[in-house]
C-alpha cells in the first residue's frame, strides 16, 4: 500500500470567470521511505500540491490519502518546512522549536521538552544562537530552524515546498547536505519542491517534473539510482547524472516551449518618430 | 554611559537630544553641530518665533480693546474722562480681557504654583489639628474629618491624571477583548459593524449625557464621587473606538504564514490566540491604544466640564466665568499644561508599544 496517494487530484481557485483550475488530475503515490522530488516552473502550482498534503486545503475533486486514510486536515505525523521559514518573529529559536515540540508531545514533562528542544537545535547546529530572535539570524539559520521545527514533531513525512529558494548558492548546498545527513539517519519519507534539477537529483530517488499552470499535471518520473551519500563535486563527473539532468531539463524546456507557444499573439508597435522639442527655458543656467 | 543614554533617548522618542549628547562626548564636532542646529536649534528657535508672534498679537489686542474703551469714555465724558479711565486700566480696576502675552500667563502660572503650596501647607495645618479628633473618632468607629477646602491647580491635574487613566483602562478592558472576539469571528464582525460605525462617530458630549443617564440612576444611593465616575466611563466610550477597530483589524488579518504554522503545528485554539493572533496584531493595537490615550486626554478636558469633577476641565470652565485680571492668563497656562501632558501621555504610550512589539527585521 502507498504511503501517500493522490488519486485524480483537482483543485482551482477564484469563483466564475475568474475560476483558475491550478491542479488537474494529478495522481501521485510515494512509498514509505521515499524520497521523491517535484521539480517545477515558479507559479506551475508546485504550493498547491504541498499544501493538499500537508491539509492546509482540501481538494476539489479526487482524494488525498495518507497511509490509506483521507486527508481531513493537518497534523503532527507530516511536519511542513515552508519556503518563507514562517518563523514567528516575537518568539526566539528555542520557543519557536518548543512550540511545536509542546504541541506534538502533550504528555511530556517541562524538563524533558527543554532537553528535546535542545537537542534539536543542536542537530542543525543553532546552539549558540537558542536565545535569538529570527530577525537577528541569517536566512540560512533561519531555514534550519524551519527545519529543525519540522523534523521535532517526529513527523512521518517531511513535506518541504521549496526550502532552499530563497537562499544565496553557496548556503543552499550546505543546507542540501545538512537535510540529506539528517533524513539518512532515519530515512523518513520525504517530499521536496524545488524549482532546481540539481538539487533534486541530489536528495531525491525519484524526481518528477510538475507540468506549468493553468491545469497542471505531473509528467514522467526519472528514477535517480545513484549511490547515496552522494557527493556534489563527484555527481558532476557521473555520467548518469549527467543524461538525468541533461534528460529532465530537456523535458522541462520542452513543455517551457510548449506552454510559450500557446500565446502566440504578436503586437505590433505604432510607428512613431522621437520628437525634439526645445524647452523655454532650457537656455537658462540653474546649475 | 553615552551609548546608553542615547539608547533610552531614542527608544522612548526623544531623540532630538542624540546631538547634543555626542557633542558633549566630543564626537565628530561637525557633523553633530549641524544635526544639534537641525535637531534641537531649530526647534528651539521655531518657539522663539511663536512667543515673539503671540506677544505681537496680543499687544495689537489689548490697544484694540485700550482703544475701544478710551474712545468710549472721550465720548460719554471728553479728556478728563479718558485720563481717568486711563489710571483705572493701569490699576487693573477696568480689566482688559483679551488674549494675554506671554508674560502674564508665566506669572499666572507662577501663581497658581505659589496658590498650591498655599494651600498644601494649609492641608499640613489642618490634618495636624484634625489628627487627634479623627483618631478619637476611629476609636468610636466614626468617619475622619477630611479637608474640604478648594483643590490646588496640581490637584486638578491630577484629578484629571487619574480619570483619564482610570478611562483609558476602561478602553483597554473594553475594546481589547471585544476587538479580539470580533476579529476572529466573521460572523459577529459583520452582525456588529453597524454597531460600531454608529457609536464610533458620537461626538464626547453625547456620551457623557448618555453615561450620565445611566449612571445617575445607579448612583441614587451611592454618595461617593459619582462626577468621577461619570467621566471615567465617559472618557474610557469615547475613546475606546481607535482599539477596538485597530484590535478587530489586526486580529483578522494576521499573516497568512503565521496562520498556516499555527494549523501545521495543530495548535489548539487557546494557543493559537494567545502565541500567534495576539503577538501578531500587537503593533496594530498598540497604535490603537495610543490613538486611544490621546483622544482620552483630548476629550477628557470636555467631559470634566460638564461633569463639574474638579480636574482641569473644570478649572478652565471656571477661569472662564470668573473674568478676573488674570484668567484668560491661567486658562492658557492650563492650555500649556494640557499639551505638555498630551505629549508626554503619547511619549509614555509610545514607549510601552516599543516594548511590547516586534519587528521582522533587525
Amino acid at each position: 500500500m502507498a504511503y501517500i496517494e493522490l488519486r485524480n487530484v483537482s483543485k482551482s481557485y477564484g469563483v466564475g470567470k475568474n475560476k483558475t483550475e491550478v491542479l488537474s488530475n494529478i495522481n501521485l503515490t510515494i512509498e514509505e521511505g521515499e524520497f521523491v522530488a517535484i521539480v517545477g516552473f515558479t507559479g506551475s502550482g508546485k504550493t498547491t500540491l504541498i499544501n493538499l498534503i500537508a491539509g492546509l486545503i482540501m481538494p476539489d475533486e479526487g482524494e488525498v490519502l495518507f497511509k490509506g486514510e483521507p486527508v481531513t486536515g493537518p497534523g503532527h505525523d507530516r511536519g511542513v518546512i515552508f519556503q518563507n521559514y514562517s518563523l514567528l518573529p516575537w518568539l526566539n529559536v528555542g520557543s519557536n522549536v518548543g512550540m511545536a515540540i509542546k504541541e506534538a508531545f502533550r504528555s511530556m514533562s517541562k524538563k524533558d521538552r527543554k532537553k528535546r528542544v535542545e537537542e534539536y537545535v543542536e542537530m542543525v547546529n543553532l546552539s549558540p544562537a537558542i536565545n535569538k530572535l529570527p530577525k537577528e539570524l541569517s536566512g540560512g539559520m533561519r531555514q534550519r530552524v524551519s527545519v529543525t521545527r519540522a523534523l521535532s514533531m517526529s513527523p512521518d513525512v517531511i513535506l518541504m515546498d521549496e526550502p532552499l529558494s530563497a537562499l544565496d548558492a553557496l548556503t543552499r548546498g550546505n543546507l542540501q547536505n545538512e537535510i540529506l545527513n539528517i533524513w539518512e539517519k532515519d530515512k523518513k519519507t520525504a517530499l521536496l519542491i524545488t524549482n532546481d534539477v540539481d538539487e533534486g537529483i541530489l536528495m531525491a530517488d525519484r524526481i518528477i517534473p510538475l507540468k506549468p499552470g493553468p491545469k497542471a499535471t505531473l509528467g514522467p518520473e526519472y528514477k535517480i539510482n545513484l549511490e547515496r551519500p552522494r557527493d556534489k563535486t563527484a555527481l558532476n563527473s557521473n555520467d548518469e547524472y549527467k543524461k538525468l539532468r541533461n534528460g529532465i531539463i530537456e523535458y522541462l524546456i520542452q513543455i517551457g516551449e510548449q506552454r510559450a507557444s500557446k500565446h502566440k499573439e504578436t503586437y505590433t508597435l505604432p510607428s512613431i518618430k522621437p520628437q525634439i522639442k526645445v524647452r523655454p527655458f532650457s537656455k537658462l543656467n540653474f546649475g | 554611559m553615552k551609548d546608553k543614554s542615547i539608547h533610552v533617548l531614542n527608544f522612548i522618542g526623544l531623540g532630538f537630544f542624540e546631538p547634543a549628547i555626542r557633542l558633549a562626548y566630543g564626537e565628530e564636532v561637525k557633523k553633530n553641530l549641524i544635526a544639534l542646529f537641525k535637531k534641537t536649534l531649530l526647534p528651539i528657535l521655531a518657539i522663539g518665533l511663536f512667543i515673539v508672534l503671540w506677544q505681537a498679537g496680543a499687544s495689537y489686542l489689548y490697544n484694540v480693546e485700550k482703544d475701544h474703551k478710551t474712545e468710549k469714555a472721550f465720548e460719554t465724558g471728553g479728556d478728563a474722562a479718558v485720563t481717568a479711565e486711563l489710571t483705572r486700566i493701569v490699576s487693573g480696576e477696568s480689566s482688559i480681557n483679551s488674549l494675554p502675552s506671554p508674560g502674564s500667563v508665566l506669572d499666572a502660572f507662577n501663581s497658581l504654583i505659589a496658590d498650591h503650596r498655599q494651600i498644601k501647607a494649609k492641608k499640613v495645618a489642618f490634618a495636624e489639628k484634625v489628627q487627634a479628633t479623627n483618631e478619637q473618632r476611629e476609636a468610636q468607629g466614626l468617619a475622619p474629618i477630611t479637608y474640604t477646602g478648594r483643590p490646588s491647580f496640581v490637584d486638578q491635574i491630577m484629578t484629571s491624571i487619574k480619570t483619564v487613566f482610570a478611562g483609558f483602562f476602561l478602553a483597554l478592558f473594553l475594546a481589547v477583548p471585544v476587538g479580539i472576539v470580533l476579529g476572529l469571528s466573521d460572523t459577529l464582525r459583520s452582525s456588529f459593524n453597524w454597531f460600531i460605525q454608529i457609536f464610533k462617530p458620537v461626538s464626547p458630549v453625547v456620551w457623557f449625557l448618555l453615561v450620565y443617564m445611566i449612571v445617575k440612576t445607579l448612583t441614587l444611593t451611592y454618595d461617593g464621587d459619582v462626577s468621577f465616575i461619570i467621566s471615567f466611563i465617559a472618557v474610557g466610550l469615547c475613546s475606546m473606538w481607535a482599539t477596538l477597530v485597530n484590535t478587530t483589524l489586526g486580529v483578522s488579518s494576521v499573516d497568512k504564514d503565521y496562520i498556516n504554522v499555527a494549523k501545521v503545528l495543530n495548535l489548539g485554539v487557546g494557543q493559537k490566540v494567545f502565541k500567534i493572533v495576539l503577538p501578531s496584531s500587537f503593533p496594530l493595537i498598540f497604535t490603537g491604544l495610543r490613538i486611544t490615550i490621546s483622544v482620552a486626554w483630548m476629550v477628557l478636558i470636555a467631559i470634566e466640564l460638564l461633569s463639574q469633577s474638579p480636574g482641569l476641565g473644570t478649572f478652565v470652565w471656571e477661569e472662564f466665568q470668573n473674568g478676573a485680571n488674570d484668567s484668560n492668563a491661567k486658562i492658557i497656562a492650563a492650555m500649556f499644561v494640557i499639551g505638555i501632558i498630551g505629549f508626554l501621555l503619547d511619549r509614555l504610550m509610545f514607549t510601552v508599544q516599543k516594548f511590547v512589539t516586534f519587528t521582522e527585521e533587525g
